[in-house]
């Protein structure tokens, strides 16, 4: 058993470490968070230089033919640095989707573009239900001599205003069983019928409200098999719930590191704050709770990354990150102090990251029922 | 023992309740989390003042109505059940009335405490500096006699109502040559005195409250001395022990707990009403039993204060427990929402008004301000428990 990162791993991670830290002070975070776009153009072309879009997809189509687990440590560095914009979306939630499942022709038309930064993608998966099951699904895509046409509302999906192309995940049997009956559709964004609203979210991670309204898609688009979306659906879950939780380890770690320098700099009574025995114990307490969500985040990225099966692994992480991310966020507060609290202090760009990243892709109450399911209970 | 309140109290509960609810109907202001600290209503304020409600327990020959704490705790409960916007007059009624009438001179008493009893004294707290949070001793502001005048300088920070205030309340340094705690006075002026210069701090949930304030040779008269000179620190102590002691500490966000009970009755889930939810029924019980347990903590500090003491550890306690429910309470109504918990409140689709986004960010300041849960912990384990201090 090894748990320390390769040395090609290591190296990757200090290049995206102080790249991000270089481009992203937190000024230019606030600039991006607040602006209509949510990310640098500037930025993002970089970054697709640097390879990181196309880091998993295979060569032929502009990739690098890493792995997820590569991915995943580029994710945690950007989890660190608060990186806005639609890497998440476009890369997680399209990109690998495609790859996986996709024909030849849907790998030659988006995945090269991905990987050079010239196209962005989005899933259009949750609606008001706010649920990731399967009979949350209700948007319906009825066929007609075209191909289909989809009807629906869908909401939290990141980045639909700018996204060039969305996977939406709609209903093409009503008679089936839920799950039975769920096809993904690749939607141009500029189809016709559909409106984005960005929604006001605590992490200003531009989720929007998507409308789609007599929205005609051609068959040719249906990635992998009509009325079977359903399990790659749970498979883009299951990615998505290890990707953030690669994103949640980053966070918690440099809000570990920023109040673990404060309880040492901070003096109160002639003395820094960090050597009165409680604020070791918070202190002691974070460090458990970050290392506990390194150890199962990179354990299910691990076994992801060599294609074991691994649903119980991903419960496990995804359900302690966030309540882990909630406990240490508190405790930074709390050691922080009224600094803390203000909205130019840095601390607050972790907690609203830390609540987003909670709640999306199945939240805690979401997991444990997995893990009761693994446990045959 | 008799856990009942007399029927007098009862009627003035209801009395309390019919007039927040008259208030409500006529869209004179909506409920809202933290708005005896946040809602800034001059108006409210003087109905309120109007009512006698404002000094409730100040003795009947300055100006109150000589009544017992419990007496004032049913009436704030109240106001904080239906989030009525009381800022304006909040301090002055729990504190600085309070510290006037035990430390004051007969003519400051005179001049002071009508007006706050008026409504028309909206108090600033200036106690934290940058260097001075936990360890309120080490202040530096200083405050140096010249002839008729007390010259102060310096800066405050962590100011709550500061950019609605008329008056102040400072402590300050006036010996800097004795030890920390024995150079320290109490000040209550106002502020349109020329030198003042304040500065609001945005928050995390990009609300102003807290502000700082900078005092550039600033003169007061010596009149605005509270109590003895050099004692300020002790007075300071006592006043704390009020400041910490009311019902704001457990119910600062109480309308989002009505607001959480009527949003999982009326949501459904799987055609089941969220309210009947395995996972969230028991949660929101819970989350009721700790209510109560916190209730029963706030009128015991009252009964503490009718006995005529300063509820030292009793409100260290009643504090550090009643913030930790706030947080409790925010935190569990963020997740009940989901996906939906990440609206702001201007955002479309937002549920309860944005009302546990906000709380959500905001109650992450209850566990620090007018003290935080450690320093209150020390003070509960040194003072009730006596154990040996480090």
């Amino acid at each position: 058993m090894k748990l320390a990162l390769s040395e090609e791993q290591e190296m990757l991670r200090k290049m995206a470490h102080d790249f991000l830290t270089d481009k992203l002070p937190k000024k230019v975070v606030e600039e991006i968070e607040k602006s209509e776009l949510g990310y640098s153009p500037q930025l993002w072309q970089e970054m697709a230089g640097l390879g990181w879009m196309g880091l998993t997809f295979p060569e032929k189509y502009g990739g690098s033919g890493m792995s997820f687990l590569d991915l995943a440590v580029l994710l945690e560095e950007m989890g660190r640095a608060c990186l806005p914009g639609p890497f998440f979306s476009t890369v997680i939630l399209g990109g690998l989707a495609i790859a996986d499942i996709g024909s030849e022709e849907q790998k030659q038309k988006f995945l090269s573009k991905v990987a050079s930064g010239e196209m962005l993608l989005t899933l259009a998966l949750t609606e008001p239900s706010a649920r990731y099951d399967a009979n949350a699904i209700e948007t319906k895509a009825t066929a007609n001599k075209d191909g289909y046409v989809i009807n629906g509302t869908k909401l939290f999906v990141p980045d639909a205003h700018i996204a060039n192309y969305m996977l939406v995940v709609a209903r093409t049997d009503e008679k089936a069983k839920a799950e039975k009956g769920i096809t993904i559709f690749i939607v141009d964004g500029k189809s016709p019928g559909i409106s984005s609203t960005v929604l006001n979210t605590i992490a200003n991670d531009k989720l929007c409200e998507v409308v789609f309204k007599g929205v005609k898609v051609p068959k040719e688009n249906i990635l992998g098999e009509l009325n079977q979306g359903w399990p790659e659906v749970q498979k883009i879950i299951q990615r998505a719930a290890v990707a953030k939780c690669c994103e949640m380890v980053g966070c918690i770690q440099q809000a570990l590191d920023m109040t673990v320098s404060y309880a040492k700099e901070r003096k109160q009574y002639d003395r820094p704050i960090g050597s009165f025995q409680v604020i070791q114990h918070y202190c002691a307490d974070m460090a458990t709770d970050v290392d506990g969500t390194r150890l199962s985040t990179y354990q299910a990225a691990w076994m992801m990354s060599e294609g074991l099966p691994c649903t119980k692994e991903i419960a496990i992480a995804k359900a302690w990150a966030g309540e882990a991310c909630q406990r240490v966020m508190a405790l930074a507060h709390q050691i922080h102090g009224a600094i803390g609290v203000t909205i130019d202090h840095d601390l607050q760009y972790y907690t609203r990251r830390a609540k987003a990243a909670e709640v999306s892709f199945g939240d805690a109450s979401f997991y444990r029922e997995v893990v009761a399911k693994e446990m045959g209970l | 023992m008799d856990f009942r309140l007399t029927e007098e109290q009862e009627r003035f509960r209801l009395e309390v309740r019919q007039f927040l609810e008259g208030e409500i109907k006529q869209g004179l202001w909506q409920p809202t989390c933290d708005a005896w600290i946040m809602g800034h209503d001059p108006e409210f304020t003087k109905r309120v003042a109007q009512k006698g409600w404002i000094g409730l327990t100040w003795p009947k020959e300055h100006g109150g109505q000589g009544r017992s704490f419990v007496d004032r705790l049913i009436l704030t409960e109240e106001m904080l059940r239906y989030g009525a916007p009381a800022a304006c007059h909040w301090f002055a009624d729990r504190q600085i009335g309070g510290a006037i009438v035990h430390y004051g001179t007969d003519e400051q008493k005179k001049e002071l405490l009508p007006m706050i009893l008026r409504g028309e004294a909206y108090v600033g707290l200036g106690m934290s500096e940058p260097d001075a949070g936990s360890d309120l001793a080490s202040l530096k502001t200083r405050a140096v006699e010249d002839g008729d005048y007390y010259v102060i300088d310096g800066q405050k920070t962590w100011t709550s109502g500061g950019s609605h205030m008329n008056w102040i309340y400072l402590v300050a340094r006036t010996d800097p040559d004795a030890p920390k705690h024995r150079g320290i006075s109490e000040f209550f002026f106002e502020t349109s005195l020329p030198g003042i210069n304040v500065q609001p701090i945005v928050d995390i949930t990009g609300g102003v409250h807290f502000n700082e304030v900078f005092f550039d040779s600033v003169r007061i008269p010596k009149k605005c001395l509270i109590g003895e000179k050099n004692k300020g620190f002790y007075q300071v102590l006592n006043q704390l022990d009020y400041e910490r002691s009311g019902m704001e500490r457990l119910m600062g966000n109480y309308p989002l707990f009505d607001a959480l009970i009527q949003y999982t009755k009326e949501t459904k889930r799987n055609g089941k009403p969220l309210s009947e939810d395995p996972i969230i029924r028991p949660r929101l019980a819970q989350l009721r039993i700790e209510f109560e347990i916190g209730r029963l903590h706030m009128y015991r500090v009252a009964m503490v204060m009718d006995e005529g003491r300063a509820p030292n550890w009793e409100s260290a306690m009643s504090k550090a427990y009643g913030t930790a429910f706030e947080q409790r309470l925010a935190s569990t109504a963020i997740e009940i929402l989901g996906l939906y918990g990440q609206l702001s409140p201007q955002s479309k689709w937002v549920p309860m008004q944005g009302m546990a986004y906000h709380s959500y960010l905001s109650s992450k300041g209850y566990s620090l301000q007018a003290g935080t849960s450690e320093i209150l912990k020390n003070i509960l384990a040194q003072r009730r428990l006596e154990l040996p201090s480090q």
